[in-house]
């Protein structure tokens, strides 16, 4: 055989061998799913529990040949999977925090209502209202509300006793905590109370104060801006003399960890215990009372399915199997769960090594049906840039504040408006 | 004959000699114009990727946008501050180091050095260098000087950022003159000496005309470089306090990444190279009167 020829017989058995492979095993290939979920947790433990809930579903469901979840930075969550999906790129399954009221106004994202309540055993009724309502729309769930951390107040006791001072938890008060902490701050030169992640920039984060005086960013409706109210502004005068007058709180441009030991108080998520090593003796207590009452906020992180998805109804079923009453109880050991059922100090504190059931059960169990989650809005980063620009002049000593609110409102009014 | 003569060899071979560069610039600089032209005459849902013809209005939204003043006086400050501090910073210590002393080498490699760091790296350290209870106020007050909280307040936050670049980035323009003045033929000096010339009138009669063709290079390279700057702004400061350090290309991010205003975002950008486009151009026009060429 001339060397053209054996060419030509080896193309002819190559063509032959693709053109004959078995049908069934083409057909396969196009059935086969490959689901990807974005997150923004790189915990070795939660990726390790989401990846055995995976397996699990995989074993049972054979056509899934795989299920990846790909961490992304939570800094630049929103904008690497805004891109992602502009990029046509976009993950069957994400997590999302303030992105979702975006993403569900643009009808992104799968409802989830019907196919949950179809799925046999997941128990829809088990959700706790105040957890789902956030990722509603229309009586439709649209993202799976798998973690709904209250905020609470930790409070380093080790340095309350140093600074000679006593606090009620029963009865505490914002005005308590801001005079213990500046007894704090100016006897042991560490921070009074500081609001984590706030760090002047983060102002979502302070509606875990000003909730308590009955104040709030904008109406329920999200139309108007209510910045400049009298009880915002009562709020917002009590957080500038914390930081300017009696300096209970740590003013502009200076860091204070409270997990660090470098500050008496703070306001944190319950899920933050983690962050605590034993160094200081710590107590966590619901948030303290405001001039209005008792309150709670919470701050809530959901699954959805992408309407994008060409894989959807596989993604759908996964999401169903991954928030089943069996996997929640698995996820509860990291996310305080949306489910009645689980929500218990007890439960809750089996699979928790930091907080006993007592503590659970005052902070996550107590709080949740009637808490108010962090403001969310559409846009949430026009809103939170805009309103950060205007709030910058109220971080001065000598800044008019009811001034600095009203241009919190012109700034963001018109967005609110859209 | 043959077709391929030596003539049509050559110009093909040229043609393939400049082939990468020209699907480089096509494929990363003109595609990408070309797309950022119509992102500008568009609105773009990115959730949706619904696309919506708009013509000039994101163009008229450039007159409307009352933060877009108090950005580009940032952007005039930053890039002005940066490029008058840089260039007068980088020839003065050119200058002192043109000369053999002892140890000469590891200054210049100190000044040198946060040019090889990585940008983000040098600008986190600076952050927490700069806080109200960091180290710049804590040596401050080793000598009795109480000082401000750099980047809580528009002026100090300015200086800060332009400061932190110009330390980070003057390594490169001094290396730049250094190479220059060690161009300049020490017999003119020699002659101006001769001469009775003075210190200051040989630097600005011989020195400056010889090394000038390198200050203009320095100049376009510094100009472009700070209109460039992104990642000092974006971990030191975000653009505040208020929209103080919100320059230009900061800007475009906002716009375009964060609040997924592509369109918008396109618009600015494009503003943005035509500034650059046109600085740079404006000194090649002038830099006839003023850059000396010795042929």
């Amino acid at each position: 055989m001339t060397p053209v020829r054996k060419l030509v017989a080896l193309l002819a058995t190559l063509a032959l061998t693709a053109c004959g492979a078995p049908a069934t095993e083409t057909a396969n290939k196009a059935a086969d799913a490959n689901l990807r979920m974005t997150v923004w947790t790189s915990n070795e433990g939660q990726l390790k529990l989401l990846n055995s809930i995976a397996d699990a579903y995989r074993a049972e469901h054979p056509k899934v040949s795989s299920i990846t979840f790909e961490s992304l930075p939570f800094a630049d969550y929103n904008t690497t999977l805004t891109t992602q999906i502009a990029g046509g790129n976009a993950p069957d399954l994400a997590w999302m925090g303030d992105i979702s009221r975006d993403l569900i106004a643009a009808d992104a994202l799968v409802g989830l209502t019907d196919p949950l309540k179809a799925t046999e055993g997941w128990k829809y009724d088990d959700l706790v209202d105040s957890a789902a309502a956030e990722y509603s729309k229309d009586g439709t769930l649209y993202a799976y509300p798998f973690s709904n951390s209250p905020f609470a107040l930790y409070v380093n006791t080790d340095l309350l006793a140093k600074a000679g001072q006593k606090i009620d938890p029963a009865k505490l008060t914002w005005d308590q905590v801001a005079a213990a902490g500046a007894a704090v701050q100016a006897k042991t030169g560490k921070a009074g109370f500081v609001v984590r992640d706030f760090d002047y920039k983060a102002w979502n984060t302070l509606a875990t104060v000003w909730t308590g005086w009955g104040a709030s960013a904008w109406s329920a409706d999200g139309k108007t801006c209510t910045f400049a109210s009298p009880e915002m502004q009562q709020a917002m005068t009590f957080l500038h003399d914390a930081a300017f007058k009696t300096k209970a709180m740590p003013g502009p441009g200076v860091t204070a960890d409270f997990f660090a030991g470098d500050a008496a108080f703070t306001v944190a998520q319950v899920s933050r215990a983690s962050l605590l090593t034993g160094s200081f003796k710590f107590g966590l207590h619901p948030l303290p009372a405001g001039p209005k009452g008792k309150y709670a906020v919470i701050g809530q992180a959901g699954v959805g399915v992408l309407a994008s998805s060409k894989q959807r109804d596989q993604a759908v079923d996964f999401l169903a199997y991954l928030s089943n009453p069996e996997n929640a109880a698995k996820l509860a050991q990291f996310f305080p769960p949306p489910r009645k059922s689980l929500l218990t100090g007890a439960q809750l504190a089996a699979n928790n090594k930091v907080l006993n059931a007592a503590q659970l059960q005052a902070a996550v169990v107590d709080q949740l049906p009637n808490a108010v989650t962090l403001p969310n809005h559409t846009s949430p980063a026009e809103i939170a840039q805009k309103g950060k620009t205007a709030l910058d002049a109220l971080w001065t000593p000598d800044a008019d504040i009811p001034a600095v609110l009203k241009s919190v409102c012109t700034a963001i009014q018109p967005i609110l408006a859209k | 004959m043959s077709y391929w003569t030596i003539r049509r060899r050559d110009v093909l071979t040229g043609y393939m000699f400049v082939l990468p560069q020209v699907a480089g610039v096509a494929l990363f600089v003109l595609l990408p114009v070309g797309m950022a032209i119509w992102y500008s005459l568009n609105d773009w849902n990115v959730f949706t990727g619904q696309q919506t013809f708009v013509g000039a209005e994101n163009y008229a939204a450039l007159a409307a946008d009352p933060q877009l003043p108090k950005v580009l006086l940032a952007t005039t400050l930053f890039s002005g501050g940066v490029v008058v501090l840089n260039i007068a910073l980088g020839l003065l210590i050119a200058v002192l180091l043109n000369r053999k002393f002892r140890g000469v080498t590891l200054f210049r490699t100190l000044f040198f050095s946060p040019v090889v760091v990585s940008v983000v790296a040098w600008t986190l350290v600076w952050g927490f260098l700069l806080q109200d209870n960091g180290g710049i106020n804590g040596l401050l007050s080793t000598v009795g000087i109480d000082g401000p909280n750099w980047l809580q307040h528009g002026d100090t936050a300015m200086i800060s950022v332009i400061f932190t670049q110009v330390v980070r980035s003057v390594g490169v323009n001094m290396v730049l003159f250094l190479a220059a003045l060690q161009g300049v033929p020490g017999e003119l000096y020699e002659a101006a000496r001769i001469d009775g010339a003075s210190s200051r009138s040989v630097f600005g009669r011989i020195t400056l005309p010889l090394i000038s063709p390198t200050i203009l290079l320095t100049v376009i390279v510094t100009i472009v470089g700070a209109l460039q700057s992104f990642a000092q702004i974006a971990v030191l400061t975000a653009g505040g306090p208020e929209l103080s350090t919100t320059v230009l290309v900061y800007y475009v991010f906002q716009q375009a990444f964060k609040f997924n205003d592509i369109g918008y975002g396109s618009t600015l950008a494009l503003m943005l190279l035509s500034f650059v486009m046109v600085l740079t151009l404006l000194q090649w026009q002038l830099r006839r009167k003023w850059v000396f060429y010795e042929e």
